[in-house]
């Protein structure tokens, strides 16, 4: 079997598996767990994005999570009751991605001089500002509705099927949370395409000088003006993305979901999974999704058996288990879990 | 000879302090030229001005055209190169991917010859392709940067204290390479505080002192001068 064979026979055995998760997951542990599923897919999407400016370019972005926020108020603006205005999803996905573009420049532009701690400070502070704006955008003209949030926002429906309501296809019924599965996997795929593709490329080239020594990319021709707001712009874009879907998928958002904690939450996902390596990334975005959930349904039955009665209450054990995690992986493997392979091919012969 | 390298009245501020004050020199084609001096003279903000990597005041003319009116990473492609201070080689990137980033702004097709020639000229690169430039020795490092500043094909090399920080055996290795590139036609401008080296390698020489150009002449003169001699060649 040569090379070429096995990675297609990889693949296929990996979009298999992806088609039957939710199936199965479904089946055995429930719907609830699939929309664990789901949100995984959605942080997936959001930590490729990152990678793309604290991994590649080795921008650090505490504030990552307001381009989540613009993608998804520009979703619940443009596609419920609040303004009466009812747009197709795929009119307002491209449309997020713009406008969290713009914003992913519009923050870029002014911190171009700055790096590493100076450059957090920073994006914390815009990330910040999106949120309070969004919180308070409701007087004297009500734009975002404030902190009650955006309701009643339209479910994402493709070909005239909203995604919310389940569907009987070969005998299997699909739920509403297998199909949104569907969807978000299909573009978590395209951005991991996406991703590899520019890692690949000039571009990627780039912002990996930037982030090693931005003195000697410049000498090298790099204009690390613009690849740095590129680098912002892309990142954001994915944000914008997956907050459109996030919107779609909850049909409610409100300022909440997108505070400093998120932020933090999907930058632990870059660093636990292994900075600047897309499989990593998966794989952190997979584990931080799926084992705080692991832990708050396990840890409550876990006790009852062991000790008789609930020592512990879970949700506080689920944080205190969560942070030892992060210290045991960072003091053992402080590259990350899956960190990018040292030897790399050549790349000029 | 032309003139490739004009300097008027260059100066450059840090906040309110003048770092480099109205200097003024020139460089010929197919020259080696040295800027010495002690720590704080401010050789490396010279430098670094020249490279565009700090706004300054002056005119800076290079050919025919402002350098003072380009943005740094417009210089390579017009045959400027800097090779850093510090080295400033990419770490996580391995040697031979290194060396490719020199020829980041090139699309024509000489790139493969010029590889070959930067490792003939250092042969060791070739050797340590495959291996992460951070992993290299300082010298290596070194070596390297200036190996990725030939990749761009430059006319005119800025040198940024080639000797910082390398054991006397490896910094006499490293002028060998600067001198063998000198040999093929380069132009060399070299910022270093090793004042004995580069005054034996180079045909003329500055000496900074805060700010100023306070000497200028041919090394052999530099060399045999009673005040260069006091204060940096330690006699």
């Amino acid at each position: 079997m040569t090379a070429k064979h096995r990675s297609w026979l990889g693949m296929a055995l990996i979009g298999t598996a992806l088609a039957l998760a939710p199936i199965v997951v479904g089946a055995s542990l429930g719907n609830a767990w699939v929309r664990v599923l789901d949100f995984a897919a959605l942080y997936i999407m959001l930590a490729l994005g990152l990678n793309i400016v604290v991994g590649f370019a080795g921008l650090l972005d505490l504030g990552y999570i307001a381009f989540y926020a613009v993608g998804a108020y520009l979703y619940a603006l443009l596609a419920s009751p609040h303004f009466g205005i009812h747009w197709p999803v795929w009119a307002v996905l491209p449309l997020g991605a713009l406008v969290a573009g713009i914003f992913g420049v519009l923050l870029g532009a002014p911190t171009l001089r700055l790096r590493g701690d100076y450059l957090a400070i920073v994006t914390l502070g815009f990330g910040e500002i999106i949120r309070i704006f969004l919180n308070n955008l409701n007087t004297p003209v009500n734009i975002t509705n404030g902190p009650k949030g955006i309701a009643r926002i339209d479910a994402i429906s493709l070909f005239g099927q909203p995604l919310s309501k389940s569907v009987d296809f070969l005998g299997i019924t699909f739920s509403g949370v297998m199909l949104y599965y569907y969807l978000f996997v299909v573009l978590a795929l395209g951005i991991v395409f996406v991703g590899i593709r520019l890692q690949d490329s000039r571009i990627g080239r780039a912002w990996v000088a930037i982030r090693e020594d931005e003195v000697a990319a410049k000498a090298c021709g790099i204009n690390t003006r613009n690849v740095k707001l590129l680098a912002f712009a892309m990142g954001a874009t994915f944000g914008g993305v997956s907050g459109g879907l996030f919107a779609g998928f909850q049909e409610f958002v409100s300022p909440e979901s997108f505070g400093l904690m998120e932020s933090i939450m999907v930058l632990c996902m870059v660093v636990l999974g292994g900075m600047g390596h897309i499989p990593g990334v998966i794989l952190g975005g997979l584990m931080l999704t799926v084992l705080p959930e692991a832990f708050r349904h396990g840890a409550g039955p876990m006790q009852q058996a062991v000790f008789g009665k609930v020592l512990l209450d879970p949700e506080a054990l689920r944080m205190l288990l969560f942070g030892l995690a992060l210290i045991a992986v960072m003091l053992y493997r402080p590259a990350g879990l899956w960190p990018e392979p040292r030897h790399r091919r050549e790349l000029a012969k | 000879m032309a003139v490739l390298l004009d300097v008027l009245n260059l100066e450059v501020r840090y906040g309110g302090i003048a770092a480099v004050k109205g200097i003024s020199f020139a460089v010929e084609e197919g020259e080696m030229v040295c800027l010495i001096g002690a720590n704080g003279a401010g050789k490396t903000t010279t430098l670094k001005a020249l490279a565009r990597m700090l706004p300054s005041a002056g005119e800076l003319r290079y050919r025919n055209e402002r350098l003072d009116r380009m943005a740094s990473h417009a210089l390579i492609s017009r045959g400027l190169a800097l090779v850093p201070e510090g080295r400033g080689v990419f770490a996580r990137l391995t040697v031979a991917e290194n060396l490719a980033m020199g020829a980041y702004h090139r699309n024509d097709g000489g790139v493969v010859a010029d590889l070959e020639r930067v490792h003939e000229l250092l042969p060791r690169l070739r050797e340590r392709r495959n291996q992460l430039a951070g992993t290299l020795s300082g010298g290596e490092q070194q070596m390297l940067a200036i190996g990725r500043a030939l990749m761009g094909r430059p006319q005119l090399l800025l040198l940024d204290e080639p000797s910082m920080g390398l054991a006397p055996l490896m910094v006499q290795k490293v002028f060998e390479v600067i001198r063998a590139v000198a040999a093929q036609g380069v132009t060399i401008l070299l910022v270093e505080q090793n004042a004995r080296l580069a005054l034996e390698v180079c045909s003329r020489g500055y000496v900074m002192e805060s700010g100023c150009i306070t000497l200028a002449d041919s090394a052999a003169v530099l060399t045999a001068d009673p005040r260069v001699r006091a204060a940096y060649l330690g006699e």
